[in-house]
């Protein structure tokens, strides 16, 4: 199996040489550099010139490329366009944030979804099953940022029960235990109104996997062994139920961070997906490419970890 | 001689009736059959005819609130019918075994196929973790797997189809049950493996003394394994005797259509016999009358029963309706 | 003599098996492994064989849905392996395919009529009204009613889908229909109807049929000539009364002697005869088979009767059989 998976990530070598290069020429195609915003009248045109020529701006197109992939290679990912800031150390904040935002929404969204996916399962046409369709059709048909506003304008506003924007407290010193317990109050209700959203698909998908796995064979087969009724829902229906599940969290991964551009600009929470929207807002291209090599490794190893859970979890898939 | 202890199964006056669009119809309507110990009973005819309803009723597996199931399936003075849940899970895999169609299908694909049969174990006897692998791998010895170890640990799917239907009848005959209810065991499978199947379903009968209920549309099959055959048409029981008589005299004329449509039995160079117009589905079935009188209208309506019964017409031999007495093949009456 | 449709050199199909770190061809799995048949303008060849033998592959290899790896298919001649020669011979309107499972292979959302019209319209410029005329009459061929066209595949049982999927295959006036499985799905009474069609609508039209089955007594009852095919190739060809009256492959023996008789007096004997064939194809594998046990080549033993045995063993059977 490790096999496999070392030539997975193999494979994923010439993917991401492929992104970067078309990331690059993106990005040289995009006015503006890194001394972009730096001339002012009084600058010296020939000074600007020679900075562009120290920097290696006038070198043949493919040395750049390849200074460019090194200098990616050793962590740099260039400055800021904007912010004048190395991009990695604007990302890592961010990243961490944004991390810690994820993380809550998939756990609380496989908290949500799977009792849910169970009850209308295993009530097929009966009114528990009936009020979870309903419950889906609203999280299916309702925009995310309607959904968001109208969360932060009940829960925020009106009731005053969650803090509505900002990733923590601005009165609170790090490391404390105020600052442990400010981050966490944040977010909560952005993770909780995102995994309320992100439910429909794993709802639908395990419904579906009871309703369909309930009259498949091998259940008549474990009920003629004489094993009691709830015995065959949890070891035999639910258990083959969950397999699409489980390979579902690795796009899951690749789902969050699409999905974080809306909650993290709604909620104003300073993690990737609103960088990403801010540096486009900004045109600052250095942090742009950098983010977008980012989201292309993260789907790239989100896929990978659905083929591994995937063959963990079923033997007619192991990988050799 | 027989003696009462004998008698295994006793089913009388049985109805399971389906619920389509808000109403109740018979699948199997009035059956009566009585099950021994060492004697395999066919129940023979084809698709929609109510031979599989006969196995899920005495099982007692089906959709309890679509389904109504009335008249007595006596095992040991025990009636069966609506039997509560966890008294029949008592029965079900311990006194009650079952093999299905689809070996693939009917194992779960996600356990080992020592686990599946280790399952039965669990819930019907003592047996503590060690035991219960010996026990499968004796009972994988005895259905012929080979290297039954190394199978103990493998999933369905690594398995050919005959190995997949051998860990089914190891699940069936695990706790040694004295009713084996096998529901076209063969179906799925080549001919030589069906043959070795079959031999070993004899075999285990033989070791075990049991009863096996054959439910099957293979006519070749039940003439191969079967001592006693039902023959069905449309939910009802229409000819029923030992397996000599069936085939060397049978009387009802759905069994003599049926026998004289196999292609093996014919000669080549003429059509084969096709029994006039179509089984008629669940909810059109006729209630009234014979039910086979459509397929054979030049036989006049005269010779029908009003109300068709079984009759006895010599010791052991039932035959439905009187028109088997003016029955004959229409290119018959063109010759005569 | 009637003329030969099609002739089928040394066909092979092979799958590559892929293995090892650089996922490189390692072996192939050998589904036809060089077979030869013919099939004669009206008249009906039957392939029998086990699942995982190579009579689907073949099957799909005649009608050009499964890629040949080697060999030859002469259609008029010409080979047809190659899709351009295909397409200039007509060859795709004059070979038609019935499939076992009739459901899978008509589309539920079309009309009958459509489905029917289908095939025509690919090959033929029809008005309407000469369409809608030529469905029906297929459909009368196939003893449907005329209303049939308005329905939908889900509307009709099993052995009248298989009709019509029998009226879709003659709809463009083939020359030769690959069956596959034609009536497997289907109980006896309803099988002995869709076959009587096909012998119908073979005589009327005369198309030759390849009639592939594991059924030995629906071969039997069907086609004359017969190949026995085992691990993608024959083992044994010959006429009718060859294959089933002297069978003299071991494998034919066991395929013969596995299928249920319907002979209740003489059972007890037909098993032993059964047990003893099965142990002695167990047993003696190489004496019957090459070492790594591939089917040997095939050697003439009789007039169309051919076996897949060493010359010596051939001699023996002979004497043994007189």
């Amino acid at each position: 199996m490790w096999k496999t998976v070392l030539r997975r990530i193999l494979i994923m070598i010439p993917q991401l040489l492929i992104l970067s290069l078309l990331v690059f020429i993106l990005a040289k195609m995009m006015p503006g550099d890194p001394f972009t915003g730096m001339i002012n009248p009084n600058s010296d045109p020939k000074e600007i010139a020679r900075l562009r020529q120290e920097y290696g701006l006038n070198d043949p197109v493919w040395v750049q490329y390849t200074r460019w992939l090194g200098n990616m290679f050793h962590g740099d990912l260039g400055q800021s366009y904007i912010q004048k800031v190395p991009v990695t150390s604007l990302i890592w904040d961010r990243a961490v944030n944004t991390f810690w935002l994820s993380l809550m929404t998939v756990v609380l969204t496989y908290l949500i979804a799977i009792p849910l996916g169970v009850t209308a399962g295993r009530h097929q046409d009966e009114w528990q099953d009936h009020g979870v369709q309903i419950f889906n059709y609203i999280t299916y048909a309702v925009p995310p940022f309607v959904f968001y506003i109208l969360g932060i304008w009940l829960f925020g506003f009106t009731l005053g029960w969650f803090p509505i924007s900002g990733s923590v407290s601005a009165d609170v010193n790090p490391g404390t235990f105020a600052y442990f317990w400010s981050r966490f109050y944040h977010l909560i209700l952005p993770s909780i109104l995102c995994s309320l959203i992100s439910t429909t698909a794993i709802v639908q998908y395990l419904r579906t996997g009871i309703v369909d796995n309930k009259v498949e064979d091998y259940v008549r087969t474990a009920r003629s062994k004489g094993v009691p009724e709830n015995v065959v829902f949890n070891k035999h229906i639910l258990r083959n139920s969950l397999l699409p599940i489980a390979a579902f969290l690795g796009n899951t991964i690749t789902g969050l961070l699409s999905g974080s551009m809306v909650i993290e600009s709604v909620f104003s929470y300073p993690g990737m997906g609103k960088l990403f929207l801010d540096s486009i807002g900004q045109r600052d291209y250095s942090t742009l490419t950098a983010l977008i090599l980012l989201f292309g490794v993260l789907t790239l190893i989100g896929n990978l970890l659905s083929d591994i859970i995937m063959s963990i979890v079923d033997p007619r898939i192991r990988i050799k | 001689m027989e003696k009462q202890s004998d008698l295994l199964l006793d089913i009388e006056h049985l109805h399971t009736a389906y619920r389509l669009h808000g109403k109740f119809y018979d699948a199997a309507d009035d059956i009566n059959l009585t099950l021994k110990r060492n004697e395999i009973l066919a129940v023979v005819g084809e698709s929609g005819c109510g031979k599989s309803t006969i196995a899920s009723s005495i099982i007692g597996l089906y959709d309890h609130k679509n389904t109504k199931v009335t008249g007595d399936i006596l095992y040991n003075e025990l009636n069966l019918v609506n039997l509560n849940e966890s008294l029949f899970n008592k029965i079900r895999g311990n006194n009650i075994g079952m093999i299905f169609q689809d070996p693939l299908a009917s194992l779960n694909p996600l356990m080992k196929v020592g686990d599946q049969v280790a399952e039965t174990l669990y819930y019907h006897t003592d047996m503590d973790e060690k035991a219960r692998h010996a026990r499968v791998i004796e009972l994988f010895n005895q259905v012929g797997m080979p290297r039954p170890e190394e199978m103990y640990e493998m999933y369905p799917h690594e398995l050919s189809g005959g190995l997949r239907q051998r860990v089914v009848i190891a699940i069936a005959i695990a706790c040694k049950p004295e009713i084996i209810i096998a529901d076209e065991p063969t179906t799925a499978l080549d001919v030589t493996i069906q043959a070795q199947i079959l031999d070993l379903l004899k075999e285990i009968q033989k070791e075990s003394h049991s009863g096996i209920v054959l439910i099957t549309h293979d006519l070749g099959v039940v003439a191969e394994t079967a001592d006693q055959v039902a023959v069905m048409y449309a939910g009802q029981i229409v000819e029923k005797a030992d397996v000599k008589t069936i085939f060397q005299n049978p009387l009802h004329p759905y069994t003599r259509s049926l026998l004289h449509s196999m292609p093996q039995t014919d000669d080549e160079s003429q059509d084969l016999h096709v029994i006039h117009g179509t089984v008629p589905s669940l909810v059109n079935m006729p209630r009234t009358g014979d039910r086979f009188a459509a397929r054979i209208p030049w036989i006049p309506a005269s010779a029908h029963e009003e109300n068709p019964k079984i009759h006895e017409v010599e010791p052991g031999h039932f035959v439905r309706c009187t028109c088997w007495q003016s029955f004959h093949f229409q290119d018959e009456e063109k010759k005569g | 003599m009637a003329d030969e449709i099609i002739e089928i050199k040394n066909l092979k199909v092979h799958y590559p098996i892929r293995s090892g770190f650089w996922n490189r061809v390692t072996g192939y799995v050998k589904a036809v492994d060089g077979i030869n048949l013919s099939i004669k303008e009206g008249e009906t060849y039957g392939l029998i064989g086990e699942s995982g033998s190579g009579k689907s592959t073949t099957g799909k290899a005649i009608v050009g849905v499964e890629k040949v790896t080697n060999g030859q298919i002469l259609y008029k001649g010409v080979d047809v392996t190659k899709a351009s020669n295909r397409k200039k011979l007509n060859y795709n309107k004059d070979v038609q395919m019935i499939f076992q499972d009739s459901m899978s292979s008509l589309n539920p959302r079309k009309r009958i009529e459509d489905i029917i019209a289908e095939p025509i319209r690919n090959f033929e410029n029809l008005t309407t009204d000469e369409e809608r005329k030529r469905v029906q009459e297929l459909l009368d061929i196939v003893g449907m009613p005329s209303d049939a066209i308005y329905k939908f595949p889900h509307e009709f049982s099993g052995g009248q889908r298989q009709r019509i999927g029998v009226a879709r295959a003659v709809a463009t006036h083939p020359k030769l229909i690959v069956a596959d499985e034609p009536t497997s799905a289907l109980d006896l009474s309803v099988q002995a109807q869709v076959l009587n069609f096909m012998k119908h609508i073979q005589q009327e039209y005369n198309i030759a049929y390849l009639f592939i089955s594991h059924d030995l007594g629906v071969v039997k009852h069907m086609s004359e000539d017969i190949a026995i095919m085992h691990r993608g190739r024959f083992v044994e060809i010959g006429k009718r009364d060859q294959i089933y009256k002297n069978p003299m492959h071991i494998y034919t023996k066991r395929l013969l002697s596995a299928i249920p008789v319907v002979d209740v007096e003489n059972r007890e004997q037909h098993k032993e005869d059964r047990q003893r064939v099965e142990k002695e194809f167990l047993q003696d594998q190489d004496k019957w088979y090459e070492k790594d046990g591939r089917v040997l080549p095939l050697q003439k033993v009789g007039d169309r009767h051919f076996v897949a045995l060493p010359k010596d063993m051939i001699q023996q059977e002979l004497k043994e059989g007189e």
